[in-house]
């Protein structure tokens, strides 16, 4: 593929709000997963719930937008100048030639479990207040950044469970590739919500614990939420050396059950394969590797088996969800900016939470950060259903 | 703002068109029973009457999951099916875009009804089930299909959305690409704040290149594919409330015109003042 350029990017997340802190989070092995105090929750485990999002207030004409899940979107919005960006972007371009593809697992589905609490005791019906296609709908939250940014071009959202907002760069590499569009704003925006809390409990799937992937002692995830974005655009003229750019996507599906991995993590190794393929990279080409890494007993071990099959044991690795919390539909857009700053910063972020590495897991997980330059990177993330997609990010000089 | 707009007129016309070969379709809805039954009411020659969807269990799941697949699951390997069985290709092979408008309804509403009340407890199929991309995984272990798999939602506009990344993926990958647009119904009282009457689903295959089973060509050009004009209704009375009613009914007028080997442009409806103006010829 013709590389693209991420001009623009920023994270949310229990790292931190925005590209500074979230930056000296990593930099200090600091992680946001607390004991859950989410809403009226009463499971025992730990969640990485960013602080004031529900203080966030949407401008007015989006009033209709209003939802934990769109106020955690304009947060992270508002970061690092990515508004300004976009804007400037759309005045370059033209309003039309940009694209917004937005990953999430459960949009504003919270919205739709408060409402439920608020049914009228006789008729069974809504509150007036509700408002369904805005906040609940998968689509709100690409809606929302649409309107927020006066964009007019093709938008959707891509909702692969845990791929999603890696898949969101795979669809705006396509159309950028077809001249479709000019440039896209891609990301992943998930927030705590009952159903996903509840669901994954019922699953057997919640760590009591902040999660500790690739422990031999791992028991599951901690749930977290996020809003990350980045500007895709094709290749300037010039660019700094420290720019980061796409690669290579790599996508599969893994054909074998709806809550549970291949056993030797066969579709995530097609999706690395598809994304080295793609990038004109080999395994020795990459640098790092940010795992999926859900801290799931079986999750772990079938990643672990596919990337030592491709990379041997050798390749530097670790997974971010001990810091971040499992951010679900949003997880493949903050990881990919979790890349981008190591990339642009020159350092390996070490996991966090993991005392005793499994060792039947054989990978060269990191402990500690390693601080060295870093010219290539492969991102992982891998969707509840069976949906894979790898991501290549690089250094432009 | 002036200067803006030629840019774009300049960034636009660049690119070259996006074509696709219309390799097989599937039809499910109200009073529709598959892409051949369906032919002559879309063409006019035969009235078209509505009535509930029959939703065919999914013979090709083992028997735990079949029993337990809902409206999403059914629809959606239905059509697929049908598409992949016409089209003559491997359905193993193909990667795949689900388009819905929503996931499983009725999962939503026992999952939020179980959240309000004092015993939280879900069970873990629902929650599994509650994905957007159930019916990819489905569709994905029933057909051995480990090929990519897009899972959009545009709410109304799920149907060109779905559609315009099928498109693209078959013109920038050269390969043919397996589109599943789908919506079901809701139970009360999310259906009062979602009106959807029924279940419909359209699949089609689309390939790069044509072959003897052909029955379109459509294009999409970059620089005026994305339209302001209005999208084409339906003559027929019904069937323009089925296409207005069910997002992914919004497809219709593309099917009418494959039924009546229509040349020109088929305008459908997208996103908010943004319709999709797809180029459409006939193959034979």
């Amino acid at each position: 593929m013709s590389p693209l350029w991420l001009s623009h990017y920023t994270a949310t997340s229990g790292l931190g709000i925005g590209l500074q802190p979230s930056l000296a989070a990593l930099r200090q092995q600091r992680g946001g997963l607390l004991p859950c105090t989410f809403d009226t929750v009463d499971l025992p485990t730990f969640t990485a719930e960013i602080p004031g999002v529900d203080g966030v207030q949407l401008p007015a004409p989006l009033a209709r937008f209003d939802c934990r899940n769109n106020r955690l979107a304009l947060l992270g919005l508002r970061q690092d100048g990515f508004s300004e960006a976009v804007a400037a972007a759309a005045h370059k371009y033209g309003a039309q030639r940009i694209g917004v593809f937005i990953g999430t697992s459960t949009s504003g589905i919270l919205q739709t479990e408060l409402a439920y609490r608020r049914l009228d005791p006789a008729s069974g019906a809504f509150p007036a207040d509700f408002v369904y296609a805005s906040t609940h709908n998968t689509f709100s939250v690409a809606d929302f950044t649409r309107h927020y940014f006066g964009l007019s071009g093709p938008a959707a959202v891509v909702s692969s469970a845990c791929s999603s907002s890696a898949k969101v760069f795979a669809s705006a590499r396509r159309m950028l590739a077809a001249g479709l569009i000019d440039a896209a704003v891609v990301g992943g925006v998930d927030s705590l919500c009952l159903t996903t809390l509840y669901g994954f409990n019922s699953l057997g799937l919640i760590s009591t614990r902040p999660c500790r992937p690739f422990d031999a002692g791992r028991d599951g995830i901690s749930i977290g939420e996020a809003a990350a974005f980045a500007l895709l655009e094709r290749l300037p003229e010039s660019l700094d050396k420290n720019a980061v750019l796409l690669l290579g996507v790599g996508e599969s599906s893994d054909a074998h059950h709806m809550s549970s991995p291949h056993p030797d993590g066969l579709g995530a190794r097609m999706a690395m394969q598809a994304a080295l393929k793609m990038a004109g990279l080999g395994p020795d080409d990459i640098d790092y590797i940010n795992l999926h890494g859900t801290a799931t007993p079986s999750n772990d071990a079938a990643e672990a088996k596919a990337v030592s099959a491709l990379f041997g044991a050798s390749t530097p690795c670790s997974s971010t969800k001990g810091a971040t919390g499992h951010t679900l539909g949003a997880a493949g857009g903050l990881e990919a900016v979790v890349c981008a700053l190591a990339l642009r910063h020159g350092f390996l972020p070490g996991g966090l939470n993991t005392q005793q590495l499994d060792p039947a897991l054989h990978l060269n997980y990191l402990l500690e950060n390693r601080e060295q330059p870093v010219s290539r990177v492969l991102s992982n993330s891998f969707g509840f259903g069976g949906t894979n997609c790898s991501l290549v990010f690089g250094r432009a000089g | 703002m002036l200067k803006t707009n030629q840019m774009t007129q300049h960034f636009a016309t660049s690119a070259p068109t996006l074509t696709v070969f219309v390799e097989g379709i599937g039809l499910l809805g109200p009073g529709l029973s598959g892409w051949n039954q369906s032919r002559a009411q879309l063409q006019g020659s035969m009235p078209y009457q509505t009535a509930r969807s029959i939703l065919p269990l999914p013979m090709a799941l083992p028997p735990a999951e079949r029993r337990r697949a809902g409206a999403v699951v059914r629809v959606s390997l239905a059509i697929g099916q049908e598409a992949v069985t016409a089209s003559g290709l491997q359905a193993s092979l193909l990667p795949s875009v689900f388009s819905s408008s929503s996931g499983d309804a009725i999962n939503c509403h026992e999952i939020c009804s179980a959240l309000a009340s004092s015993d939280r407890l879900i069970s873990p199929t629902r929650f599994h089930n509650s994905v957007h991309n159930a019916s990819s995984g489905y569709w994905s272990i029933s057909s051995a299909s480990m090929a990519s798999s897009s899972v959009l939602c545009a709410h109304d506009a799920s149907f060109s959305a779905g559609l315009l990344e099928a498109m693209t993926q078959v013109a920038v990958e050269q390969t043919a690409v397996l589109l599943i647009a789908y919506d079901t119904d809701y139970p009360e009282p999310l259906r009062s704040v979602r009106p959807l009457p029924d279940t419909f689903g359209i699949a089609l295959v689309l390939a790069p290149r044509g072959s003897e089973r052909s029955l379109a060509r459509w294009s999409l050009a970059p620089a005026t594919c994305f339209s302001s004009t209005a999208a084409d209704g339906l003559a027929d009375a019904a069937l323009e409330q089925l296409r207005k009613s069910i997002p992914a009914a919004r497809g219709l007028p593309l099917l009418r015109s494959v039924a009546l080997q229509g040349q020109g442009e088929v305008v459908l409806d997208y996103l908010e003042n943004l319709q999709l103006a797809v180029q459409v010829a006939p193959c034979r």
